[in-house]
């Protein structure tokens, strides 16, 4: 039997997509059974993916993807003037994600090579926190959807909210997996912040970061490890540089 | 009195991706009915470039949120093709499994989630919660059951991540596969509670010639590779994707357009099932023929139909594929390769139509060119052209400005187009 003891006050939410796949909204209609519940929790105010409805009095925004055109820029703006709390909602909105990898290349060239000489606008690929001050990250390519429902319980209640600090070591030993690197692969599980429940490494798939940084990061620690087990340079820069989320420590050692 | 009418839909909802509607209509005569597609491109064909081949399926997977398995498939098959890999029958098993429940989650999506609403007059699936319990349950057991079966063979149902380059990195739990058996078996009765709710609904009555172009193997219903056929007659290898695509760009589309033999052509569900009908479980058959739908059928509202007769066949191929699965000692499930200079294509059916790849690497095993062509591209001079015949008979018809802003909305998601993907 369902029972409500007491209510409390739903979230006003939007949902906003820019550069990305939507694979993070999606996520939001997935775990189908404990969805009737979680979209309890939720008074959805614009969610283009799924709704015709859009009304502007949104409390909460969640911004999927990163920023590459100058129409977005303007969007994330004034969405940024509206919300109370904006939510930078998975990788490529948390540190640009895959799309950065495009940065490599000048934006002309880009467009040149897939459009073939046709003027498409683009500009340098950018995470939200760039642009508009962002409260709270919720890291993942996808975001972990039990992750999502934890966060918005948070939200209703007024309760702290903290991403866990630990690495995703601890979830994939909780799992009694053999270590990657014992089976000679390059894995960033030791450096990548967890919470995942190290779905990646649990299919045998090296980890590649996509949830950022762990709290107490030792990337030199973590560089030397690289080196000791005989991986190349151009190996580990490309799984750093896959989700853009070690920017911030990659100095000239790799 | 001549009509004047001017529909603009910005930013069309219900859809994956940014696209807007035009449609104008001067002194009774439709002057505009223009598909513009104005979402952000990304750039993959870019981004590929310089990347080791085994990294491309984590790369292309983030192409769509939707069918992220069918891109890893289609990049996987178009590495091992260019690379002369061969993966274990145990891998092969495995993907098409994965590729089933993809479908199966993205079929039930679109026909709950995004088209339920446009027959039933309402925003969106919301308030069907309390008006449909029975059809809104029966929609989440199946959206469900298709992430249970990627996710048992995939790792992950979005950004799936045991398929690789030589095979799959871990075998699916047979304890699992024999639940998922169990599960399809139970819920082929919400398939039905869902069937029954869709044929009391009235399809519109609308078609327009067109060519309908899916891949074609001649022993079973298209999944991974085989021949890619047209109904016009037209048979390609794989590696010939670009002489049946002939894409092109147009100015204030960041979407490209295909053609073969007309100035447009459909790929999707109801292409698959036009092309391939003879190789449909009798079980979906039958379900065809619940909804008259018999191919060459020209509606393009019966991809719609189409989706339902791919779920029942999905149920009884997931089956027969568990079966065979369990039967395997699935220990041979990664074949090893070293890098080699090569190109070739990998084609799939993914949820919306044919989906190709096509990678060229060097000795090193980086790709030094890659090429991506989309169901949803191939489907964009096809949407453009129903909107117009859509417009025009809507106006003989006497339907008001709001009837045919609805009625071009629902030709538009009949397609279930797949926007930033088809941008990439």
């Amino acid at each position: 039997m369902k029972q409500t003891l007491y209510t409390f006050e739903k979230l006003k939410i939007a949902s906003f997509d820019f550069t990305c796949c939507e694979g993070c909204q999606l996520q939001l209609t997935n775990r189908e059974s404990s969805l009737p519940d979680f979209l309890e929790l939720l008074d959805i105010r614009t969610f283009r993916e799924i709704s015709d409805e859009h009304h502007q009095d949104y409390d909460i925004a969640l911004i999927e993807g990163s920023i590459s055109r100058s129409d977005e820029v303007e969007r994330l703006r004034a969405i940024r003037k509206q919300a109370k709390v904006v939510i930078a909602f998975g990788t490529c909105a948390c540190f640009g994600g895959i799309n950065s990898l495009k940065n490599r290349f000048p934006p002309e060239v880009c467009s040149n090579e897939v459009y073939s000489g046709m003027a498409v606008e683009t500009l340098p690929v950018r995470k939200v926190s760039d642009i508009v001050t962002v409260d709270l990250s919720i890291p993942g390519c996808p975001v972990t959807k039990e992750e999502v429902e934890r966060i918005m319980v948070r939200l209703v209640t007024g309760s702290q909210i903290a991403l866990p600090s630990y690495p995703v070591c601890v979830e994939c030993k909780q799992q009694l997996n053999t270590c990657l690197f014992e089976l000679g692969e390059l894995c960033l599980g030791p450096i990548t912040r967890g919470g995942c429940n190290a779905v990646c490494t649990t299919g045998k798939t090296p980890c590649l970061g996509c949830r950022g940084a762990t709290e107490e990061i030792n990337m030199a620690a973590f560089l030397e490890l690289v080196r000791h087990r005989k991986f190349s340079p151009e190996e580990c820069r490309e799984k750093l540089g896959f989700y853009n989320a070690f920017e911030a420590f990659l100095g000239h050692e790799t | 009195m001549k009509r004047e009418c001017r529909i603009d839909i910005h930013h069309l909802t219900r859809v994956e991706g940014h696209a807007n509607i035009h449609i104008s209509v001067r002194d009774g005569q439709l002057v505009e009915a223009n598909w513009a597609v104005v979402e952000t491109p990304r750039f993959f064909e870019v981004m590929l470039k310089g990347m080791s081949a085994e990294m491309a399926p984590f790369l292309t997977s983030r192409i769509c949120g939707i069918c992220s398995i069918s891109h890893a498939l289609a990049s996987i098959r178009a590495v091992e093709r260019a690379m002369e890999i061969h993966p274990p029958v145990a891998a092969e098993t495995t993907r098409l499994l994965a590729m089933q429940g993809e479908t199966l989650q993205s079929h039930a999506l679109h026909l709950f989630f995004l088209a339920a609403p446009d027959f039933l007059g309402t925003t969106s699936v919301l308030p069907l919660i309390d008006s449909h319990p029975d059809l809104v349950r029966a929609g989440l057991l199946l959206k469900e059951l298709g992430n249970e079966i990627s996710s048992a063979t995939a790792g992950r149902s979005t950004h799936p991540v045991t398929l690789v380059v030589g095979g799959i990195s871990k075998a699916p739990d047979k304890a699992r596969l024999a639940e998922l058996y169990t599960m399809i078996h139970e819920r082929k009765a919400a398939l039905e509670t869902a069937s029954s709710f869709f044929r009391t609904l009235s399809i519109p009555d609308f078609s327009r010639a067109t060519e309908f172009i899916s891949l074609s193997n001649g022993s079973t219903y298209p999944s991974i590779g085989g021949k890619i056929i047209s109904s016009d007659g037209v048979i390609k290898e794989e590696n010939d994707y670009l002489l049946m695509t002939n894409e092109y760009c147009r100015e204030n589309s960041t979407s490209k357009f295909t053609r073969l033999s007309r100035t447009s052509s459909a790929a999707g569900p109801l292409a698959r099932l036009n092309n391939n009908y003879q190789l449909l479980h009798p079980k979906a058959q039958e379900m065809a023929a619940s909804f008259s739908l018999r191919p060459l059928s020209h509606n393009p509202f019966m991809n719609t139909v189409a989706r339902l007769v791919e779920c029942v066949e999905i149920l009884y191929t997931a089956e027969a594929l568990i079966e065979r699965l369990l039967d395997m000692e699935l220990r041979e499930i990664k074949t090893s390769w070293s890098p080699k200079a090569g190109a070739a294509t990998g084609a799939v059916e993914a949820p919306r139509g044919v989906l190709y790849h096509h990678m060229e690497t060097n000795r090193a095993g980086k790709i030094v060119k890659a090429d991506c062509i989309i169901p949803t591209t191939q489907n964009n001079a096809n949407i453009e052209l129903d909107l117009r015949a859509m417009a025009e008979d809507a106006l003989k018809k006497g339907k008001t400005d709001r009837e045919i802003e609805r009625l071009c909305e629902m030709v538009v998601r009949s397609y279930d187009p797949c926007i930033s993907c088809s941008v990439h």
